[in-house]
C-alpha cells in the first residue's frame, strides 16, 4: 500500500519528490498519539463523554418517548367530540341526530359512540325518596344528564355499584337514573342494594347504578343521568347536545373527517368536529420536545469534547514545534504535517466515537432494564458515532494542523529542542 | 583524482538573503561559494554574521533573495516546494546544536526517520540505520531512548540519522555546540572519519579550534563571505 500525495511528475527530478507511503504516516501518526498515551487517554475521553451522551439521551428519548406515547394514545388521540356550530341570536339551532351513535358506529374504527344531551328540568331540585331526615338538606341543584346507552362505554364510565343504562330503559323512557359519585355523595346514597329511588321535581326515579369513574368528561360525576329517550319524553329535549366517540388509535383522523358526511349529509357544515392532534403528531411532539433537549445536551457535550480535542492538538502543535521543524528538515512537506496532525486528531475522535457509542448503549440498556422499559435504540447509532466522532476529530484538527502546516522550518527548528 | 576536476555539490553566485524587515536586515550580501563533492569546509563568523542564515539557504530551509544557487547542478530557485523538501530528504542531511531528537522514540527509531518521507519502502530499514549507528559508533544502543545518551551520545545519533541514505551534503550548524570540548573532539574525529570516506561537510561554528579541525575554512562577517587561503 504506497501512496503519493501527487501524482508523480514526468520529469527526471521525480525520484526526489517528497512523499510518505501509507504504512510509514500511520506509523507516524500512532507513534505521535501513544508518545503521550495518558494526554491522550484524557482528550479523547471529551469526544467519550459527548458521544455517550448523544447516545445515551437519544435512545433514551426513544425509549421513553414510546413510554410516553403508550399512555397518551389511551385518550388524547382516541376522541372525537361532536357539537353543532353556535348560532347568532334568533337563528334555530342546528341539531345532532338522535341515532348519531348508530350512524358513527357504522364507520370502520369506531370502538364506542354516545349522545349526551343536558336536561333542561326547569329549575326542579333532586332529592332523595324518601326524605330520611328532615333536619338536613334534601333537596340538591344537580345538573341533569341524558345519555344514549353507548355513551357509557365512550366516556369509559366504570361502575361502582349497580348497572348502566340500556337499550330498552331509553326505549320505554323508563324512570331510572345512574349517578355519578359526586352526586351520589350528595344524596347520600352509596349503594343500590336497598333500592333508592329520587325525585326530579316531582317525577320519581329508581337509582339502578353509580359510576366511579369515567376517563372523559369529567362532569358527569356530579351529574344525574337519566335515559335519552325519558328526557325526550319528560323534558322535550329535541337534540343531543353532544356526541361523544372513542376510536381507535390510529383512526381519529380519518374518523373525523368522515362523521359530518355520517351525521349531517344534508348539511356538513353545521357540525364542529373536535378532535385532538392525530397520534402522530402526539407522538411526534412529545418525541420531538424530548429529543430537542437531549439533542441540545448531547451536542454540548460533544461541543466540549471538540473543543478539546482541538486544545489538545493545538498545545500538541506548539509542544512539537521542534519535531515539525525537524519533520521538514527530513523531508516532510507542509501537506505531510498538516496530514499526520489531522489524522491524530481524527483518530482520537474516531476511538471516541466508538467508546462513547458503547458507552450510551450501555446507558440506554441498563436505564431501560432498571425501569422495566424495553430499549429501543437506532440500529444505525453504532455506525454513525464513530464516524461523527471522527468528523468532530477532523473538524477539530484543522485549526492545529494549518498552524503547523504554516510554521517556517528555519522557525520552527530554532524554537524546539 | 588530480586528473579529474571535482564536481560541485554546491554553487553560489552572487546570492543575497535581505529579510524584509523595518528596517531590511541583509543577512547575506553577494556570497560566491563553491562546495566541491568531498569538502569539509568550516563557516566561521561572530554571533549574527548571517552564519545560520547561510546554511538555511543552502539546506533550502529558507529561500534566497537574489543571486544564484546551483545544487548539483540543479537551479534551486526553479523548485516547487515539494522538490525542495524531497531535496532536503534525500540529499541533504542535517545536524543541529539541539540534536532534534525525538525523544519518545528510541534511538534507532529516530534514525530511521531519516527514510519516513522519501517514499521508500521500508524493506531493510531497521538493516541500514543499524549500520548508520554502527558507523557513528552506537551499534550498541539502538533500543535506548535517547533522554538516556549523552550530549555526544545523542549527537551521534542525530549524525547517523543525517548519514542515512548517502546524502550528497551533511550541513552543521554548530553540532558541538552543546558539548563539552572532550566530546566535541569525538564528534570532529566522526566528521574527519566521514572526509575520509568522501563525506562533504559544512559546518558552522564561531570557535576557531573547530574550524581548525576542517580543511577549508571561511569567514563570514556582516554577510560578506571571504575564504582563508
Ligand atoms: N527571520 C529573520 N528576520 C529578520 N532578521 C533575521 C531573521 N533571521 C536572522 N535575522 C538576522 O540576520 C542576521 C544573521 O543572523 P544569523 O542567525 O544567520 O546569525 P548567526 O551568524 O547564525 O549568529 P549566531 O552565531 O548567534 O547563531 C542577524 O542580524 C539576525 O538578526
Ligand atoms: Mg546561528
Amino acid at each position: 500500500m504506497r501512496f503519493r500525495f501527487q501524482r508523480k511528475k514526468s520529469t527526471d527530478r521525480s525520484g526526489d519528490l517528497s512523499g510518505i507511503t501509507a504504512v510509514d504516516l500511520l506509523d507516524e501518526v500512532s507513534a505521535g498519539l501513544f508518545a503521550r498515551p495518558g494526554r491522550m487517554i484524557l482528550t479523547v475521553s471529551g469526544t467519550v463523554i459527548g458521544i455517550a451522551a448523544l447516545v445515551a439521551t437519544l435512545g433514551l428519548a426513544r425509549t421513553a418517548g414510546n413510554r410516553i406515547l403508550g399512555r397518551f394514545d389511551e385518550l388524547a388521540a382516541t376522541e372525537i367530540y361532536v357539537t353543532t356550530q353556535p348560532v347568532a341570536d334568533g337563528e334555530t339551532p342546528e341539531h345532532l341526530p338522535w341515532d348519531s351513535p348508530e350512524r358513527m358506529q357504522r364507520l370502520e374504527g369506531v370502538v364506542a359512540a354516545g349522545n349526551l344531551a343536558t336536561v333542561d328540568t326547569n329549575g326542579a331540585l333532586i332529592s332523595t325518596s324518601p326524605i330520611s331526615d328532615p333536619a338536613t338538606q334534601t333537596e340538591f341543584e344537580l345538573p341533569v344528564q341524558a345519555a344514549s346507552p353507548g355513551m357509557f362505554n365512550a366516556v369509559r364510565a366504570k361502575v361502582a355499584n349497580g348497572r348502566l343504562i340500556d337499550e330498552g330503559n331509553s326505549q320505554r323512557a323508563d324512570h331510572v337514573a345512574v349517578l355519578g359519585s359526586g352526586a351520589a355523595i350528595r344524596l347520600g346514597i352509596t349503594s343500590v342494594a336497598q333500592m333508592p329511588a329520587l325525585r326530579i321535581g316531582d317525577e320519581l326515579y329508581s337509582i339502578i347504578g353509580i359510576i366511579d369513574r369515567v376517563a372523559r368528561q369529567q362532569d358527569l360525576m356530579g351529574a344525574v343521568i337519566i335515559p335519552e329517550g325519558t328526557a325526550r319524553k319528560e323534558y322535550g329535549v329535541t337534540t343531543p347536545d353532544l356526541v361523544v366517540i372513542e376510536t381507535q388509535i390510529g383512526a381519529a383522523t380519518l374518523i373525523a373527517k368522515q362523521t359530518p358526511l355520517a351525521l349531517r349529509p344534508d348539511n356538513v357544515t353545521v357540525l364542529k368536529i373536535a378532535s385532538p392532534s392525530e397520534p402522530k403528531r402526539v407522538k411526534d411532539a412529545v418525541v420531538n420536545d424530548l429529543n430537542t433537549l437531549f439533542l441540545l445536551l448531547g451536542g454540548v457535550s460533544l461541543l466540549v469534547g471538540a473543543i478539546g480535542i482541538a486544545n489538545v492538538t493545538l498545545v500538541s502543535v506548539m509542544e512539537r514545534t521542534g519535531e515539525i521543524g525537524l519533520r521538514r528538515a527530513i523531508g516532510a512537506t507542509r501537506l505531510h504535517i498538516a496530514t499526520q496532525f489531522l489524522l491524530e486528531s481524527t483518530s482520537m475522535g474516531f476511538v471516541g466515537g466508538v467508546i462513547g457509542a458503547s458507552l450510551g448503549t450501555f446507558v440506554v440498556v441498563g436505564v431501560a432494564a432498571f425501569q422495566g422499559w424495553t430499549p429501543v435504540l437506532n440500529p444505525v447509532m453504532p455506525i454513525l458515532a464513530p464516524v461523527g466522532g471522527a468528523v468532530i476529530g477532523l473538524l477539530s484538527g484543522t485549526y492545529p494542523a494549518l498552524r503547523a502546516a504554516r510554521m517556517e522550518p528555519v522557525a520552527a527548528l530554532r524554537t524546539g529542542t | 583524482m588530480p586528473d579529474q576536476p571535482p564536481s560541485p555539490t554546491i554553487e553560489l553566485r552572487e546570492l543575497s538573503r535581505v529579510f524584509p524587515t523595518e528596517p531590511p536586515v541583509r543577512a547575506l550580501e553577494g556570497v560566491d561559494l563553491t562546495i566541491y563533492n568531498g569538502d569539509w569546509i568550516a563557516i566561521e563568523g561572530p554571533s549574527g554574521s548571517g552564519k545560520s542564515t547561510l546554511l538555511n539557504v543552502l539546506g533550502c530551509l529558507d529561500r534566497h533573495t537574489s543571486g544564484t544557487y546551483l545544487f548539483e547542478g540543479m537551479d534551486v530557485s526553479t523548485l516547487t516546494d515539494r522538490e525542495r523538501a524531497g531535496l532536503r530528504g534525500r540529499r541533504i542531511g542535517f545536524v543541529f546544536q539541539s540534536f532534534h531528537l525525538l525523544g519518545h522514540r528510541s534511538v534507532l527509531e529516530n534514525v530511521m526517520m531519516a527514510e519516513v518521507y522519501r517514499h521508500q519502502s521500508r524493506h531493510e530499514r531497521r538493516t541500514r540505520a543499524t549500520t548508520a549507528l554502527e558507523k557513528v559508533g552506537l551499534g550498541h544502543r539502538p533500543d535506548f531512548m535517547p533522554t538516556r545518551l549523552s550530549g555526544g551520545e545523542q549527537q551521534r545519533v542525530a549524525v547517523a540519522r543525517a548519514l542515512l541514505g548517502a546524502p550528497s551534503v551533511l550541513l552543521c550548524d554548530e553540532p558541538t555546540g552543546n558539548l563539552d570540548s572532550k566530546t566535541s573532539d569525538m564528534i570532529l574525529d566522526l566528521f574527519a572519519e566521514l572526509h575520509e570516506e568522501g563525506y562533504t561537510i559544512a559546518m558552522i561554528t564561531h570557535d576557531s579550534d573547530i574550524a581548525q579541525r576542517a580543511e577549508r575554512r571561511i569567514h563570514i562577517t556582516d554577510g560578506h563571505l571571504q575564504e582563508a587561503s
